[in-house]
C-alpha cells in the first residue's frame, strides 16, 4: 500500500469521529453544567485516570475477565456445535432449549447467576461465557451442516481419518459461519462485561463509571464511557485482524468470485 | 508408438487376473430399479469407458463399484475381496472439480491430504504430491488455492489426488463433462499418457460416444431399464491414440455408430448382459 493510500483510508475512517470530537469540545469549552463538563476537562480527567495507574487496576481485569468468558464460549460453542451439527438427533432433542435460551436477553439471567455464584470474578466470567455462547453455538452447527456433499464423498473415498475430517473439512468448512457468530457474540459479551461490572464487587471499568456517576464525579464517569468506547473499538479491530487473517482463503475465493470469472 | 502398442496389449494380454469385477450387480432406490445383473470384469492395466443414455445409472453404478454405495443385489470385488467401503488402492476422480477440492487448501494441501490420513511421513508427502503434480503439469501451481485456477486445471488437480496415492486403479466420473473442448482433449490425452506411464486400471464414466471410444481399450454400453450391460465392445484402434489421427480413421467412425446404435435401440433386456468381447 503507497503512502497516499494509507492517508486516505486513515482520513475516511477517522474523519468523522475528529469532527464530532471538535464540535462536543467548541461546544461543551465554556459548560458550567456538572452534567456536560468541558471536553478539554474530561480529557485532562481521562489521562490522569487511565495513565497508567487506571489501565493496570480498571481496564486490565476487565479485559482478562472479557477474554477468559468470551474464550470459554468459543470453545463451548465451537465444541458443542461440532457435536450438535454432527449428531442429528442429539441437536433435534436439545434445539428448543438452545434457541430458548439465544432468545432469553442475557441480563435477565444476570439475577440468577448472582445468587449461585456471586458478585465476584467468577460471576462475571461466567456471564459473559454464557451469554456470548449461543451465537456461537448455532452458527457452528449451521455451519457444520453445510459441507458440500461432493466433498463427504471425497473424503469417504480417500479415507481420510475422522480427526483428519474434522481438521480440514469440518472445521475450515464452518469457519466463516463460526466467525459471523464469534462477532456478535464478542458484542454482547462487551455488554455483559460492562453490566455485569456494575452490579458486582468494585473492580473493572464499568463498575468505574456507575461508582464515578453515583458519587457525581461527572468528569470521571465521561472519561470511563470514553475508555469504554476505544476499548470497544480496538477489540472489534483485533477480532477482525485474526478473521482476516484465519479466512484469508474466504475473502480471496470470494472476491475471485465476484471479481468476474 | 510400437512399443506402447506392446505394451499395452503385453498388459492386456498376461493379466489373468481381473482388478475389477462385478457379479450380479443391481441396485435399486424403493422401487425403482436402476440397473440389475450386472456381470463384467476389468483386466489390469484396462481402460473402459462406461457409455449410456443420461439417467441410466452410471453415476450410481460408479458409486456402488467404489463403495460408496452398498448395492441392493450382488457384489463388487476389487483384487478379490469385496467392496463394502471405498478400498485402498483404488480412486476417484468426481465430475464436479469445482466442489470435489477444498477450497480453504493450497493445490499441493489437496493432493497431500489422502496421504496423511494414510499416515505418510511428510516430507514422503511432499514428494509424493510433487511428483502426481508433475505429472499433470501443474508443479508451478502448489502454492495456488484451487479457485485460483482454470476448470481445467482444477480437474488436473483432482487427478494429481487421484494419482499421489499410488493407486491401482481409476475410477473417474465424467470427468472432463464441465470443461471446454480444447480443454477436454487435452485431459483427455493426459489421462490416456499417465495411464500408460503408470500402467494404472481405469474406468471412465461418460455420456460422450466419441470420447468412450477415443479412450477405451473396452466400451461398456449400459442401457434400459432397469439399465444392463447392452454390450461389451473391444476397441481395436491403435494405440497411442491421437486426436485427429485416431478420430480420423474409418474404424473410429464404425465403432462410434456401433456404439451409439446399441445406446439408441437398445437390445430388449432378455439378450443376456455378457456380450461378446471380440
Amino acid at each position: 500500500m503507497s503512502p497516499t493510500s494509507i492517508v486516505r483510508r486513515l482520513l475516511w475512517e477517522f474523519w468523522l469521529p475528529v469532527v464530532l470530537v471538535a464540535i462536543w469540545w467548541f461546544a461543551s469549552a465554556e459548560s458550567t453544567n456538572i452534567y456536560f463538563p468541558p471536553l478539554s476537562q474530561i480529557l485532562d480527567e481521562f489521562v490522569d485516570i487511565w495513565f497508567f495507574e487506571g489501565i493496570k487496576t480498571e481496564i486490565w481485569p476487565s479485559i482478562q475477565r472479557l477474554a477468559l468468558g468470551f474464550g470459554i464460549a468459543c470453545l463451548a460453542g465451537v465444541g458443542l456445535g461440532m457435536v450438535l451439527g454432527m449428531v442429528s438427533w442429539l441437536d433435534a432433542a436439545v434445539r428448543p432449549l438452545v434457541e430458548f435460551m439465544r432468545a432469553t436477553p442475557g441480563v435477565a439471567i444476570l439475577p440468577v447467576m448472582m445468587l449461585l455464584v456471586g458478585l465476584g470474578s467468577s460471576m462475571k466470567v461466567a456471564m459473559i461465557a454464557l451469554v456470548a455462547t449461543w451465537p456461537i453455538l448455532l452458527n457452528t452447527i449451521d455451519g457444520v451442516r453445510s459441507v458440500e456433499p461432493v466433498l463427504r464423498q471425497v473424503s469417504r473415498s480417500y479415507r481420510l481419518s475422522r480427526l483428519d475430517r474434522i481438521r480440514f473439512l469440518v472445521l475450515p468448512n464452518a469457519a466463516p459461519q463460526i466467525f459471523a457468530g464469534a462477532r456478535t457474540a464478542l458484542a454482547i459479551s462487551f455488554v455483559a462485561m460492562v453490566i455485569s461490572e456494575m452490579v458486582g464487587t468494585p473492580g473493572g471499568i464499568g463498575y468505574f463509571v456507575l461508582d464515578a456517576q453515583r458519587s457525581f464525579n461527572t468528569t470521571a464517569m465521561w472519561a470511563g464511557i470514553i475508555a469504554l468506547g476505544i476499548l470497544g473499538y480496538l477489540i472489534n479491530r483485533l477480532f477482525a485482524l485474526v478473521e482476516s487473517w484465519a479466512l484469508a482463503w474466504h475473502r480471496g475465493m470470494t472476491a475471485h468470485n465476484n471479481g468476474g470469472k | 508408438m510400437t512399443t506402447a502398442t506392446a505394451n499395452a496389449e503385453g498388459v492386456k494380454g498376461a493379466s489373468g487376473t481381473p482388478v475389477i469385477q462385478a457379479k450380479g450387480l443391481g441396485h435399486a432406490y424403493g422401487e425403482r430399479q436402476i440397473f440389475e445383473n450386472l456381470e463384467f470384469s476389468v483386466a489390469q492395466g484396462e481402460f473402459v469407458c462406461i457409455v449410456g443414455p443420461s439417467g441410466v445409472g452410471k453415476t450410481t453404478l460408479l458409486q456402488s463399484l467404489t463403495g460408496l454405495l452398498q448395492p441392493s443385489n450382488g457384489a463388487v470385488v476389487f483384487e478379490g475381496k469385496t467392496v463394502k467401503s471405498p478400498p485402498e488402492g483404488l480412486a476417484i476422480v468426481f465430475q464436479d472439480y469445482s466442489r470435489s477440492l477444498m477450497p480453504w487448501l493450497s493445490v499441493l494441501d489437496n493432493v497431500a491430504l489422502p496421504l496423511r490420513s494414510a499416515g505418510v511421513k511428510k516430507a514422503e508427502r511432499l514428494r509424493l504430491s510433487t511428483e502426481a503434480l508433475t505429472e499433470v503439469g501443474l508443479k508451478d501451481f502448489t502454492a495456488a488455492y484451487p479457485w485460483q485456477l482454470s476448470g481445467g486445471m482444477q480437474q488436473r488437480v483432482a487427478i494429481a489426488r487421484a494419482l499421489a496415492s499410488q493407486p491401482r486403479a481409476i475410477v473417474m466420473d465424467e470427468p472432463f463433462a464441465s470443461v471446454d473442448a480444447q480443454t477436454r482433449s487435452d485431459l483427455e490425452d493426459l489421462v490416456l499418457r499417465v495411464r500408460d506411464h503408470l500402467g494404472i486400471t481405469v474406468m471412465l464414466v461418460t455420456h460422450d460416444i466419441d470420447e468412450a471410444v477415443y479412450l477405451a481399450d473396452t466400451v461398456l454400453v449400459l442401457s434400459g431399464r432397469p439399465a444392463t450391460v447392452t454390450a461389451l465392445i473391444d476397441v481395436d484402434l491403435p494405440v497411442p491414440r491421437e486426436q485427429l489421427a485416431t478420430k480420423a480413421l474409418p474404424k473410429f467412425a464404425e465403432l462410434r455408430t456401433e456404439v451409439y446404435r446399441l445406446i439408441k435401440a437398445p437390445v430388449p433386456p432378455a439378450e443376456p448382459a455378457t456380450a461378446p468381447s471380440a
